[in-house]
């Protein structure tokens, strides 16, 4: 897929206060001089401030850490996680379409995503809420097929929990992540089967699942 | 010295440094490893495959050997070297599959192509690559680039080596050039459109291992091997790169670099490279006489009968352009001393002492660029004078190397510390520079420093650092004034001394000076620029690339530039002109060939003839003068349009008009 620049684009960037103490928290991180070595932090923040990565977000953050605009836009182009062009506002659905999603009905998800958002990936729905796309592998093979918001993974999908997904954040709920099949994490889907005695029975959720609550989600 | 190992390649053993890569020791010892990306100039990237080796003992796949350090290899058992193989199976295998790939995605238009005959792809393919293609599926087209007037661009052909980006990132100092995307949509682009802007993008020309890049002005004019050769120096400024000069009949078709690496290394300017249509342009083809004040065609033997009617007739003076070679600057000044005349090369004035090298071409060398630890740029601007002496400085910049400057504040694509535009900050920096101990401190002066006005204080003050260490490097930007000042061709006092009592002047190549009305004056020139408009006598004479012509560049050293095709129409060669006339003046010159001239030549100023070899100059420091505080400017306005042969260029004319329309000179919309 060819990434470039959004043909349209936004007047100006600047990062929020608070992002902009966290850039600079980030750069600390990186020996004298080695600063550009935070491009990739720096560019996600800017895209999570804004929803998707713009060019003056790209120059800005390039700016921001002394280098070339055409440095910046080289990492800009090559992960696809950059979004160059403008997703949904309420989401932007990413559907794993890799083998293990696939055979188990990521096909269908991306159906339902035609259905109610847009018909090609990367298009914005007529609302201007929602946008999606497949992407490749999210490492979640073990509760197939799944989709990431934002930065949560919604797992163990079917065609109607998708829908209810769906549904809720159209009316502006906060969906909690997770196994929509009960699992706590990964473990086999009839229940754990070794190391029981391990297992954290006392916690409701996983780990990540419980910030997403802690943030609001239910 | 104690990192020497023993490494094996090919069954050959031999030693290296540990931190030397395979694709060096195999250079080193003749064994070719074909390559693309890889570069001995530019930074490693590894990301074309074609250098794969086997590395015996080490992982079972083969190594990329120019991201492969001797240090890095495991010794085999029982301490042996460790081995190399570059014709092994593995290897062989492993560059057709490179070869197999780097074709999948590459157009077949070879006939087409302008890099077809030097193409590295080509000729890799036919070395190392299989003779058929298992590959027919559709193959991917990219968008081609607009970079500007010099260089075209096929970006379809492409196999994203990178090199023209790091060229650009890292000697040229622009930050236009980038690859975007990945796998395959990867793509060379330049950011959001934008041109190039640098006068050594041309370069990125010869870098391009396949016809992606090419030249836009040469583009389909004539084919690499219908091109006669020859090897010359380039005369557009004083640093004397190294240049091929490729000839189809008597019509210059293009100019390349020669590796060099005391002066150019393997860079040259855009001027050096795209001047050449002005070699065709505006060219003075016959001889004239000016009748009734107007400027008459007329034969050789007329022009010349006048020419020595009028040198007999008064005070002779002899100026020395720019452009001209040592022999012709040598015979005119034999010329002019049977004549009693005055001589002088110092045509833009500037106070560049007699007979002290050690004042008018200082004691360093360009090389010793590569090795300061601080630089100290006084009253010149590298980037308009010797861009590729500026792309040194930078490399050394990149290496930790300090740059101060004094003069006027100029973007030279690399941090330096500003300490003034004046005479006086440079004063204010030498008392603080006193105390210290200059070696490795090296002291450029650009002609600016030198300037009428400043009454050669801040020469003095350089050469007085100099004598704490520091090396000196006085930077010109004529190619012809450090031979002729080699010649002695100057008079005390200067320019206004020399012109003072002038009632003739003899004018060889004077366009850069405005001759004051009064004198008559006798032109010999290739183009009909400012000084043959001002001339009573034009004799026509060849340009540099039309004769052979010694030149002494700003460190000194000097180089043998070989004739690549013939003047125009009746034009001659410089020295010949001169030797007709002296016959004519019936004190004819000792020699009848250019072979005699050199030899006389060598008798009298041997270093001259001594070829590529730098003198060392002893340091004479001249007298430490005060001076009225001044600022100190730069001389060159203008990079593009800097002699005759630039100014009848219309790629040369160009590249003027686009720097000023970006640095706001001329306005686009009201011109």
């Amino acid at each position: 897929m060819l990434r470039r620049f959004h043909h349209t684009q936004p007047e100006s960037f600047a990062f929020s206060e608070e992002n902009r103490k966290w850039a600079e928290a980030q750069i600390t991180k990186y020996p004298e001089g080695r600063q550009a070595s935070a491009i990739i932090p720096l560019l996600w923040r800017a895209q999570e401030q804004e929803g998707w990565l713009t060019k003056p977000a790209t120059e800005y953050v390039a700016d921001f850490l002394g280098m070339a605009h055409i440095r910046a836009y080289e990492v800009a182009t090559f992960y696809f996680m950059f979004q160059l062009r403008p997703v949904g506002t309420t989401a932007h659905i990413q559907v794993c379409g890799t083998t293990s999603c696939m055979i188990c009905g990521a096909e269908d998800l991306v159906e339902v995503c035609k259905e109610r958002i847009a018909e090609k990936p990367h298009q914005v729905s007529p609302c201007g809420r929602f946008s999606w796309e497949e992407v490749e592998c999210l490492g979640a093979c073990a509760n197939a097929p799944m989709v990431q918001i934002g930065k949560d993974y919604y797992e163990d999908l079917s065609r109607a929990s998708f829908e209810t997904l769906l549904n809720d954040l159209q009316d502006n709920k906060k969906p909690l992540p997770g196994s929509r099949k009960g699992r706590f994490s990964s473990e086999p889907e009839s229940g754990i089967k070794s190391l029981s005695e391990m297992a954290r029975q006392k916690d409701e959720f996983s780990p990540a699942v419980s910030l997403a609550q802690s943030e609001g989600a239910s | 010295m104690s990192d020497l190992r023993k490494i094996i390649v090919d069954g050959i053993e031999t030693e290296a440094y540990g931190d030397m890569t395979l694709i060096q020791v195999c250079e080193q010892m003749g064994i070719e490893i074909p390559r693309f990306c890889y570069h001995e100039r530019l930074s490693i990237a590894g990301n074309c495959r074609m250098c794969l080796v086997e590395i015996v003992g080490g992982p079972p796949k083969p190594a990329a050997s120019c991201a492969m350090q001797v240090k890095d290899l495991r010794p085999g058992p029982e301490g042996a070297p460790p081995q190399v193989k570059t014709r092994s199976d593995m290897a062989r295998s492993a560059r057709e599959g490179v070869m197999e790939f780097l074709l999948i995605n590459h157009p077949l238009d070879c006939p087409i192509c302008d890099q077809g005959g030097e193409c590295d792809l080509q000729d890799q393919a036919v070395a190392y690559g299989v003779d058929f293609s298992r590959y027919k599926e559709a193959k991917r087209a990219v968008d081609d680039l607009d970079l500007g007037p010099l260089v075209e661009t096929h970006m379809t052909r492409c196999i994203s080596c990178t090199r023209c980006v790091r060229f650009t990132t890292e000697v040229a100092g622009i930050t236009q050039m980038g690859q975007s995307g990945r796998g395959e949509d990867a793509e060379i682009t330049s950011y959001l459109n934008q041109t190039l802007n640098s006068n050594l993008q041309g370069n990125i020309i010869d870098l391009c291992p396949v016809g992606a890049l090419t030249s836009k002005p040469y583009a389909f004019t004539a084919r690499s091997w219908e091109l006669e050769k020859v090897e010359s120096i380039d005369v557009m400024d004083a640093m004397g790169a190294n240049i091929r000069v490729d000839s189809k009949g008597r019509r210059v078709m293009r100019i390349l670099p020669r590796n060099h690496d005391g002066v150019n290394e393997e860079w040259i300017s855009d001027k050096t490279r795209f001047v050449w249509d002005g070699l065709t342009n505006q060219r003075l083809d016959r001889p004239f006489v000016r009748i009734d004040g107007k400027l008459t065609p007329c034969s050789w033997d007329r022009a010349l009968e006048e020419a020595s009617h009028m040198l007999k007739s008064g005070n002779v003076t002899s100026l020395a352009g720019d452009l001209v070679p040592v022999e012709a600057t040598y015979a005119l000044g034999q010329l002019t001393d049977s004549l009693q005349g005055q001589k002088e090369c110092r045509v833009d004035n500037v106070d560049l002492p007699i007979g002290n090298r050690s004042g008018y071409v200082g004691t360093a060398t360009i090389e010793d660029i590569d090795v300061a630890k601080r630089i100290l740029l006084i009253g010149t601007n590298p980037v308009n004078e010797a861009p590729v002496l500026n792309a040194r400085i930078r490399a050394s910049w990149l290496a930790g190397c300090n740059i101060n400057m004094i003069g006027e504040p100029v973007d030279l694509t690399y941090d330096y510390k500003h300490h003034g535009t004046d005479l006086l900050s440079l004063q204010k920096l030498a008392r603080t520079l006193d105390e210290e101990d200059l070696t490795g401190t090296l002291i450029i002066v650009g002609q600016g420093a030198l300037q009428k006005q400043l009454e050669n204080s801040a020469l003095s003050i350089a050469m007085k650092l100099a004598q704490k260490g520091a090396g000196l490097l006085i930077l010109h930007t004529a190619a012809g004034r450090v031979g002729a000042l080699d010649l002695g061709f100057a008079a005390e006092g200067g320019l206004d001394v020399a012109l003072g009592s002038a009632e003739v002047i003899y004018n060889m190549g004077v366009d850069e000076y405005d001759i004051p009305a009064g004198p008559k004056v006798i032109y010999q020139g290739s183009h009909g620029d400012r000084g043959a408009h001002r001339a009573d006598i034009i004799f026509p004479a060849a340009a540099y690339t039309e004769e052979s012509g010694i030149f002494v560049n700003t460190e000194g050293r000097p180089q043998l530039a070989l004739k690549a095709s013939f003047p125009v129409g009746e034009a001659k060669e410089n020295w010949a002109i001169i030797r007709a006339l002296s016959g004519t003046l019936n004190s004819p010159l000792g020699y009848n060939s250019l072979i005699q001239l050199r030899e006389q030549m060598a008798k009298e100023f041997p270093h001259l003839m001594e070829i590529d070899m730098i003198q060392e100059n002893e340091l004479q420091p001249i007298e430490v003068t005060v001076g009225n505080n001044a600022e100190i400017e730069n001389v060159i306005q203008d990079f593009y349009l800097t002699n005759p042969i630039a100014r009848a260029s219309a790629i040369m004319a160009e590249l003027s008009y686009r720097s000023k329309t970006t640095t706001g000179e001329i306005n686009e919309a009201a011109a």
